[in-house]
């Protein structure tokens, strides 16, 4: 095929795709369904590995249908179905505007040792250690992240703002969204690879998925043996370049007529801009080619992420509006462990499958899921964990075990998760208003959805927490509602390993129904 | 000792009036004039809650002597959990929907619905099936998720609660009928009117820490009180309140409580749990700071069986 059906084809799929990836991620009040969801994430390269390594079943096998049309079509995958690089053909475009040489590529040569070490490191690190490189290198997660850490809030803005006037109009068809920040630290990744992949795509295409990205290197080495190509008529083609100033990925050497397959994407671009009709998509005719070494030159571009991790200042994730009691309590919470999201099983397994992509933290409607910043120490920066001083877990939910690409999060069904215990409550009697102010509070014990926190006597008409631990879910709605500060009088201390809390035992009242009104 | 009180009222009223007036003067202070219904109280028993309400309103004169042709009226049932109405955690539906059918025939030009949730409240709201009803009779409801539709009010005369933040549309409005669901409470022994409060203000974290009890009835110093409490007691959660477990919590007592007077609601609601009223601390509390009457054989109480 040679006409440039091909190449509105790609930007019609492309875009569709795109948008509803950009959906997914600021529907910030979850209203695209799970198994929309799912259906997107079914094709996402490293998710879908990462599930079918830890469910083995076909179910999971997205990453074998990307194998396959690899195999076939080369990295069409970049072009089709990655947000990431779908996102950069568009800021390729805005570069084109803003400079008419940001969009003139030409032929350049691959930083083949850089890639190929960073595809390595990112294989040997996730096979010997674990998720933590390809959770900060896969593209789908990046994608991810730049839509909850930067475009959701701006989303949320736009409709408080809406909000706000509809409301002047007394329309509350929109209703105003809190804003609720993460710590800091956890946005200096995400800034960084916004910086870094919006700075190259806008001024140099896809440089940053043929220099950067492992799944783009290790997709151009399957796509070495893939058997649809972009092909060049050799009597037709009058040298003129075009075609190579036009590729995003500068692989297109048309002085050798050669095209650099490890670097292609399919966009067809070429295919379009060729006026001599010389260059189409095809079964490819193998014949010899005289390959040459590439001394590639390496450029220092990850030193400066390494950088950020030294950034300290973290963001207290307390309301700072919330009131204060007079006294403040003295007692400080010992944590021993960070609470993992339900369906999370334990805190390694969690760890091992989670690349941080924040999808569940999109879906969460109370906002509990934050990203870590130390939480699961360094490596498990990002991976989501229950914040209860910022919200609490939905007793009748399980959207985040519904989405999870990875299936680091597995699914519960509604009456597991409300038995699942994730973490214990712990009351800390000498931070408790009630025995430091002597006045009534019970916030712990109202908010509670099983009662293993409730209340017993104290002095005079008072009554005071206790906490029944093996009906504690760990939800945290006690800690969220507690009013003791700066240290809580009662927080969740997270589970390693998560288990069955029993079920509330409860006995019917022996109150009777009024026959007569009783004043 | 009545005449003491409604001077007392008055006067704090009177104040609190006119510091609003200075303040910017929120809402329109005058025009909900004190309600005259037959009855301080009346308490219907043995019907659902839209007929015991049909039947009670009408023994106060009908929704005509709360409720002037034109005006706008808040309703505020309790939605504090996402929890279904059998449980008996928020506020009747079927009973929101008849209030809000009543405001309108009285001539109300919009009637508002909303709660300051503990749970998720787009959950609550619609679990709660009071959001459907509500708006089936055509109310709006209203979000009170977010601190923006808040403002700040001064409580004078409050011991421990001198201001607090209040949802815009109590302000906005000229009637409000509280429409509480009467419950255990685990710290306060129970909650009803006056406890129902706690869902018109954000920072209620700022009552749980300074003495609740308190906070609870210096809150109902403030000068925009109910035309109209109408307590359900359809189904009561008897323990394990605010939020309850299981069905097991809950007591059918088919009854509904209508009254001008919240503290009097309040002590007649704790003689239906069975609770000593003195047991309840925000009850005598109130009392004495003159905002009601909890001595209920001093009213005058009309009582139905149906």
């Amino acid at each position: 095929m040679s006409s440039s059906v091909l190449r509105r084809i790609r930007i019609v799929f492309s875009t569709l795709v795109f948008i509803f990836f950009v959906l997914v991620f600021v529907d910030f009040k979850s209203l695209i369904p799970a198994k929309y969801i799912n259906t997107l994430m079914f094709l996402q390269f490293v998710p879908s590995v990462l599930k079918y390594y830890d469910l083995k079943t076909l179910a999971a096998g997205g990453f074998l249908v990307i194998l396959l049309l690899t195999l076939l079509t080369g990295r069409t995958y970049c072009s089709f179905l990655c947000p990431l690089g779908i996102g950069q053909d568009l800021n390729s475009r805005i570069g084109g505007r803003i400079k008419k040489k940001f969009r003139r590529y030409g032929f350049k040569r691959p930083f083949t040792i850089l890639r190929y070490i960073i595809l390595a490191v990112t294989l040997i690190v996730t096979l010997v250690w674990g998720v933590y490189m390809i959770t900060l290198l896969d593209p789908y997660s990046i994608f991810a992240r730049f839509m909850t850490y930067f475009a959701k809030p701006v989303i949320i803005m736009i409709n408080n703002f809406l909000a706000g006037i509809l409301g002047k109009f007394d329309v509350y068809t929109l209703s105003n969204v809190p804003v609720k920040g993460f710590p800091l630290i956890v946005y200096s990744i995400p800034a960084a690879f916004f910086i870094l992949v919006g700075a190259l795509s806008l001024t140099k295409g896809r440089l940053y998925c043929n220099m950067i990205c492992p799944v783009g290197t290790f997709l151009g080495l399957i796509s070495k043996i893939s058997l649809f190509r972009i092909k060049f008529n050799e009597t037709d083609c009058t040298r003129c370049g075009r075609c190579a100033m036009r590729c995003k990925s500068s692989c297109i050497d048309f002085l050798k007529l050669d095209i650099d397959v490890t670097r292609c994407v399919s966009c067809f671009n070429c295919i379009h801009t060729c006026q001599d009709k010389a260059i189409s998509f095809g079964i490819v005719n193998f014949k010899k080619k005289v390959h040459e070494t590439d001394e590639s030159k390496r450029k220092v571009i990850i030193g400066s992420l390494i950088l950020l991790f030294g950034l300290s200042r973290v963001s207290n994730g307390q309301n700072k509006t919330a009131p204060k009691p007079k006294k403040e309590s003295t007692v400080k919470e010992n944590r021993t462990c960070p609470v993992c999201p339900p369906g999370g099983g334990s805190i390694e397994d969690y760890n091992k499958n989670c690349i941080a992509c924040s999808l569940c933290i999109n879906v969460c409607p109370n906002a509990v899921l934050q990203p870590a910043y130390k939480q699961y120490g360094i490596a498990g920066i990002m991976q989501p964990v229950m914040d209860y001083h910022k919200s609490f877990c939905t007793y009748n939910c399980t959207k985040c075990t519904e989405i999870c690409p990875t299936n680091a999060l597995h699914p519960l069904l509604l009456e597991a998760k409300k038995l699942t215990q994730i973490g214990k409550s712990k009351f800390i009697k000498d931070n408790c208003i009630v025995k430091t102010e002597k006045t009534a509070c019970g916030a712990c014990s109202e908010a509670c959805p099983t009662k293993a926190c409730h209340m017993i006597p104290y002095e005079g008409n008072l009554v005071i927490p206790e906490v029944t631990e093996d009906i504690c879910i760990g939800c945290g709605h006690c800690e969220f509602a507690c009013p003791a500060s700066p240290y809580k009088a009662i927080f969740v201390d997270g589970n390693t390993v998560h288990v069955a809390a029993k079920k509330p035992e409860n006995v019917q009242s022996e109150i009777k129904t009024p026959v007569e009104f009783p004043f | 000792m009545k005449r003491r009180d409604f001077l007392k009222t008055s006067i704090g009223g009177g104040l609190a009036a006119g510091a609003a007036l200075k303040m910017g003067g929120f809402g329109k202070l005058w025009s909900s004039a004190p309600p005259v219904a037959k009855y301080d109280m009346v308490a219907v028993m043995g019907g659902n809650p839209d007929a015991m309400f049909d039947l009670g309103i009408q023994e106060l004169g009908g929704m005509g002597t709360f409720v002037q042709k034109g005006q706008k009226v808040l309703i505020k049932p309790n939605i504090g959990w996402d929890v279904i109405p059998d449980l008996g955690a928020n506020t009747n539906p079927l009973l929101v929907k008849r209030i809000i059918e009543h405001c309108f025939k009285a001539g109300a030009k919009e009637v508002y619905v909303f709660d300051h949730t503990c749970d998720n409240w787009v959950n609550c709201y619609s679990n709660s099936g009071i959001e459907k009803f509500a708006k089936s009779a055509g109310a709006k409801v209203v979000p009170a998720n977010s601190e923006s539709y808040y403002h700040q009010i001064e409580i004078p005369g409050g011991i421990k609660l001198q201001k607090a933040k209040v949802h815009q549309l109590l302000l906005e409005t000229d009637v409000f009928i509280n429409v509480p669901v009467l419950k255990d409470h685990n710290s306060t022994r129970m909650t009803c009117c006056l406890k129902n409060n706690m869902g018109i203000v954000w920072d209620r974290g700022y009552w749980h820490s300074n003495d609740l009890n308190q906070c609870i009835a210096d809150y109902a110093l403030y000068e925009k009180k109910p035309a109209l409490n109408v307590i359900d007691c359809y189904n009561v959660m008897v323990k394990h309140g605010p939020q309850g477990v299981s069905k097991e919590d809950v007591v059918p007592m088919k009854s509904q409580i209508l009254t001008t007077d919240w503290v009097a609601g309040d002590a007649a609601a704790a003689k239906m749990l069975g609770v000593a009223v003195e047991k309840i601390e925000y009850i005598p509390i109130a009392h004495k700071m003159g905002l009601g009457n909890m001595n209920l054989d001093t009213l005058n109480i009309k009582r139905i069986k149906m």
